[in-house]
């Protein structure tokens, strides 16, 4: 059952890009979609025996490598954590594969697409379901390839291209970072196999390398090492550029890849590697910190975007930010029910935000929108319900996750803890009102849109409304189904050591006026918007006017793309330029092959003007040649 | 007065064969030149035979020679008739105007 789950999204991809002439377009959307929802049921089922079976196994596909004292297996390894994982990846997975049927419907290439899609879901189960660091690698790789094509998947359009290739590129770096890390795993424990290394972690608390002429302790260098990858897989400041152009992909791939799954690799990655970071404080500092900052400045910049897409993304890298700062304070399991609720939240709201790009005809500013919720009445119910999950209104799932990381973050009880519980709650002002700027721009107030008129705004067609209905059901009830499971008294119960804790989080209950800050901050937020945003904008633009520096610092999102502009890329673009331009067209190539066919050409040209075509030419050499021959056998 | 001897005639053999191979490729007017110094070169290599014959007393290189001259009558018909052929369709023996062999 457990090879089915992977291994079915693998033939459906397969089918989808190879036979696509032989089985026409309706069969390469039907079958990826049918084989990727029947992987989920199964994931399903898999889930149900974790739960209440406490089932856990290791199926090993084959022996991968095997070399002197290394050995690394393919293998898929279910525990609670990566069942979770699963969970997430082929539910939403095989929901998105049906909402694609219905958007791509005007796209010529569908076969294509799907088979991408296919594609980066077994990349993604290869990358939870690892046993060891190898082939979660070849996961990571494998979904960045997958996210590369589908960021690029319009490819005449400029921008896509570009994005992909930032994408690319900026994960580049991280990866660098993870590979490095797996480096050191291995040169320093032998073995690249999870439980090994684990195990063999509290012996090397004590080691001590020089790295870069610095002593630093090999444990916190590893989880630094780790979390770099994770920061330019999961967009975290620093290495988040790429995230917000990825959103030139169709909206289902932002969905999926940049909202539910990809980006939450990262996450599962520090959680997964919890053994590891355990043991060093200073690597989970530093996790925290850069969740806390990511959470901030994320939120801060979708306050002032005009691109729905790009508001939701930035969002995406805010949650991002808190799942991050939930695993550094050590609520390992809190950041993975935050991943859990955000999948299902955040790829509604990128599924609704399709809807209502698809029925304003391909428009994706909220300027240009407004005063259509009565012509899209489901449109507009769904991307109610996925708002108030994301801003954690009480009692659906954002709700619980959100204010449960908040809560563990203040119960840590150090100053670390209460700076990430400030900064949490701080965010979530910030996520509410951006959240519902989003949504009063784009649904009340006037009608802005010039290009069609009021009437031409149209629902979205069934295939694309169900399946966001699905996970609109997913975001309502999600959070209040598996809190007591996954984050209540009793969930060693269920994580069964695919955790460790050293300290086991505080079961204290955090004082009440903690509990109902949140939500009331959250509450509040929506009227407080729909004043600002609709019914008195005159404050807002005083606000700006009187800010304006401030307003173009966030607007142009902490100018972090000019400054990498500047610092990184202009520098490495003059110095590839002097490399192709001088050494490689100068030198080599003047030199190299090209000399060569020059001097061919020349010898060649010299030997054509010899066959002049007189005759008498042809007989002196004639004779010439029989002279010399002559007396060449004469005197030999 | 000396004897005319064997050198003479290879000196003679030599002066007619060098003519012919300068003939051939100084001219530059008329194809049949050329097929006249082809003949010169061959009557060259026939002194040869037949002062060879004579100075070795042996009679095979002149019954060689008839052969040759047969030849070379034959071969100088075959040459003329390409030669007329040749004037027929490009109105023109000049050697100068034929390069068609240029690639």
């Amino acid at each position: 059952m457990e090879y089915a789950i992977v291994f079915l999204p693998l033939i459906g991809s397969i089918a989808a890009g190879f036979f696509s002439k032989k089985l026409g377009n309706k069969l390469c959307q039907i079958i990826p979609s049918s084989l990727v929802s029947l992987s989920a049921i199964l994931s399903l089922f898999i889930f149900y025996k974790v739960v209440f079976q406490n089932y856990t196994s290791n199926n090993l596909i084959f022996n991968w490598i095997s070399s002197g004292d290394f050995n690394v297996n393919w293998s898929i390894l279910i525990d609670p954590l990566s069942s979770i994982m699963l969970i997430v990846v082929t539910l939403i997975s095989s929901i998105i594969h049906f909402y694609s049927i219905g958007y791509m419907n005007k796209d010529p290439h569908k076969p294509r697409f799907m088979a991408y899609l296919s594609l980066f879901t077994f990349s993604m189960l290869t990358l939870v379901t690892a046993d060891n660091f190898l082939q979660l690698f070849f996961g990571w790789e494998g979904v960045g390839l997958c996210s590369y094509f589908l960021i690029g998947f319009w490819y005449k359009k400029p921008q896509a291209n570009a994005a992909a290739i930032k994408a690319f590129v900026v994960n580049r770096i991280g990866d660098f970072g993870f590979a490095i890390g797996i480096f050191l795993i291995f040169y320093f424990y032998g073995t690249l196999n999870y439980n090994e290394v684990f195990q063999q972690t509290p012996l090397l608390i004590q080691k001590e390398i020089l790295f870069l002429g610095v002593n630093l302790n090999l444990i916190t260098l590893i989880c630094l090492m780790l979390f770099v990858g994770a920061m330019g897989k999961s967009a975290q400041i620093l290495l988040h550029t790429w995230l917000p152009d990825a959103m030139e992909g169709p909206t289902p791939v932002s969905a999926l890849i940049h909202a539910a799954t990809m980006v939450t690799a990262g996450v599962f990655l520090v959680v997964r590697c919890s053994p590891i970071f355990e043991y060093s404080q200073t690597a989970l500092n530093v996790v925290t910190v850069i969740g806390m900052a990511t959470a901030f400045f994320a939120a801060t910049v979708a306050l002032v975007q005009n691109d729905i897409k790009k508001i939701i993304a930035y969002s995406t890298c805010s949650q991002l930010g808190y799942m991050f700062f939930a695993a550094g304070v050590g609520a390992y399991h809190v950041a993975i029910f935050h991943l859990f609720t955000h999948a299902f939240f955040k790829a509604l709201l990128f599924l609704g935000s399709g809807c209502v790009i698809h029925s304003f005809n391909e428009e994706q500013d909220i300027r240009l929108m407004g005063g259509a919720w009565k012509k899209i009445p489901y449109t507009y119910f769904l991307m109610i319900i996925g708002t108030l999950a994301l801003t954690g209104f009480p009692f659906l799932s954002g709700y619980y996750s959100k204010d449960a990381i908040i809560e563990f973050a203040y119960l840590k009880g150090d100053a670390m803890g209460y700076s990430a519980a400030l900064v949490g709650i701080f965010t979530a002002l910030l996520t509410a009102i951006y959240s519902w700027r989003l949504f009063f721009k784009t649904f009340h107030g006037k009608y802005n849109n010039k290009k069609n008129t009021l009437f031409q705004i149209h629902e979205s067609p069934l295939i694309m409304l169900a399946p966001t209905f699905l996970l609109a059901i997913g975001a309502l009830v999600s959070g209040f189904l598996f809190k007591e499971m996954f984050i209540g008294d009793h969930n060693q119960d269920f994580w069964n050591n695919s955790i460790l804790f050293l300290q086991t989080p505080s079961y204290n209950h955090p004082p009440l006026w903690l509990v109902i800050l949140t939500p009331i901050i959250v509450t509040l937020s929506i009227p407080v918007s729909y004043y600002l945003f609709i019914k008195n904008k005159k404050i807002l633009k005083d606000l700006v006017l009187q800010n304006n520096s401030l307003y173009n610092f966030l607007l142009n999102k902490w100018y972090f793309d000019e400054i990498y502009n500047l610092i990184f890329v202009k520098p490495i673009k003059k110095i590839g330029l002097f490399f192709w331009k001088k050494i490689d067209i100068g030198v080599i190539d003047y030199y190299g092959p090209d000399g060569l066919s020059k001097l061919v050409k020349i010898i060649s040209f010299k030997a054509g003007n010899f066959q002049s075509g007189y005759l008498y030419h042809y007989a002196f050499v004639m004779l010439i040649g029989f002279s010399i021959l002559l007396t060449y056998l004469i005197f030999a | 007065m000396n004897e005319i001897g064997l050198g003479h005639y290879l000196t003679l053999g030599a002066i007619i064969f060098t003519i012919g191979i300068v003939g051939i490729f100084l001219n530059r007017k008329n194809v049949i030149i050329i097929l006249m110094s082809i003949e010169l070169l061959l009557l060259a290599v026939n002194i040869n035979l037949v002062s060879f014959s004579i100075y070795l007393q042996n009679l095979v290189g002149q019954v060689f020679t008839m052969f040759i001259l047969t030849v070379a009558a034959a071969e100088a018909a075959v040459g003329l008739a390409i030669i007329v052929i040749y004037y027929k369709n490009k109105g023109s023996i000049n050697v100068e105007h034929i390069n068609s062999l240029k690639g």
